[in-house]
């Protein structure tokens, strides 16, 4: 496993910008939160005065912005290994990891707070919650220490859309958690497939992801599995007034066409061992037998935005959920 | 411009950049405060007053 090293990092000799720092909040990651969270917080239908919805979104970016500063600090040895992330701000000698530090802690603070002062402190606890999971649980233990890191690490990327919907509404109900569990069970056949094409980077830093512990075949069928559980659990909303016709047609459209890549991935031989001739290759170029990997990874971006997507139409639309219980919703649940 | 300190023109523009986005970052967030500070207060005001 990897030791965690940041000391040994060269100082900078490069003035660090403020677009480093920018870079330190991981902005693309920071753009898919905004995004979920958006979507539980229009799918929790309480009226909400805009301006602090929008203090809640903005307190949710801020606050992955600040988790991501914690992460490239304490991470900046094993980013420093990889050529995925060795160009960031502290491995690259930009921007001190003291800084990031700072930034993130600061950051976290002020997004929680702020949260519980101006939305409610149901949001801000599991915002919290969130940052600490991410920062801590998961940078800090589970990444170095097991293969199971994204799996259980993935709770904080799926929590979002709670903190959005508790945002709006200062509940956290099931149809909350649902949203909750569908990201959870999408992260690993997302993440793995990335790790397929990417496994030797990551067995250079040390880091266990699965392809590296258990081997890439192990790996192509636990996507499988997982994508098998994952597809059923992105119908559910349909049945708990949640999602409407068109949130059903893409889950299910959507869904069909996950399994089929899984499949694929399945029965390819991506993640093997490289041919010695391909060796000097680029990082992202696409080896034999891995483009089933590629694809897999590409359509699990596509699935998940579509079908938060669809959700956050059919609220703006007002379309009426499927009610194909005769209105009569399971659980109890509340359109 | 001077260069008091001799840390070079990129060093000081590198500076000058992140001295701006310290500064719009508390601008952004004294207005902030303010904007929720008006919308809770008028949230407890009844219509009419």
């Amino acid at each position: 496993m990897t030791d965690h090293v940041v000391h040994d990092l060269p100082a900078s000799r490069v003035p660090a910008r403020w677009q480093d720092y920018v870079q330190l909040l991981k902005p693309r990651v920071m753009s898919l939160v905004i995004f979920t969270a958006f979507t539980g917080l229009l799918c929790a239908r309480t009226p909400m005065n805009p301006v602090l919805a929008a203090v809640a979104i903005l307190c949710i970016a801020v606050g992955a912005g600040g988790s991501a500063a914690l992460n490239m600090w304490y991470d900046a040895d094993i980013d420093a290994r990889m050529r995925r992330t060795r160009g960031r701000p502290v491995p690259a000698g930009r921007v001190q990891g003291a800084d990031a530090l700072a930034l993130g802690i600061t950051l976290s603070l002020f997004s929680v707070g702020l949260m519980g002062v101006a939305v409610n402190w149901l949001a801000a606890g599991l915002l919290g919650f969130t940052i600490l999971f991410y920062a801590v649980v998961y940078t800090m233990w589970l990444k170095r220490s097991t293969a199971q890191n994204i799996v259980i690490g993935g709770l904080a990327g799926a929590l979002p859309p709670a903190v959005g919907w508790a945002a709006a509404s200062a509940t956290a109900p099931l149809n909350a958690w649902l949203l909750v569990a569908i990201i959870f069970m999408w992260t690993p056949p997302h993440f793995w497939a990335l790790s397929l094409y990417t496994s030797e980077d990551y067995a250079k830093a040390g880091v266990p992801m699965m392809p590296v512990v258990k081997g890439a075949a192990s790996t192509r069928r636990q996507i499988l599995i997982y994508s098998l559980l994952l597809i059923p659990l992105c119908l559910v909303p349909a049945f708990t007034g949640l999602g409407g016709p068109l949130y059903l047609t893409v889950a299910a459209a959507g869904g069909l066409v996950f399994l089929i890549l899984a499949a694929r991935l399945a029965a390819s031989r991506a993640g093997d061992a490289a041919d010695p001739r391909e060796r000097d290759e680029a990082l992202y170029d696409v080896r034999t037998g891995a483009k089933a990997a590629r694809n897999m990874f590409a359509f699990s971006i596509l699935y998940l935005f579509v079908m938060f997507a669809a959700l956050l139409a059919e609220r703006m639309l007002n379309l009426a959920p499927l009610h194909l219980l005769q209105g009569q919703l399971p659980l109890g649940l509340v359109p | 411009m001077s260069d008091p300190w001799n840390e070079g023109e990129g060093a000081a523009k590198a500076r000058r950049g992140r001295s701006l986005a310290i500064a719009l970052g508390l601008i952004a967030f004294v207005v902030l405060v303010f904007v929720i500070t008006i919308v809770k207060l008028s949230a407890h005001v009844p219509v009419g007053v």
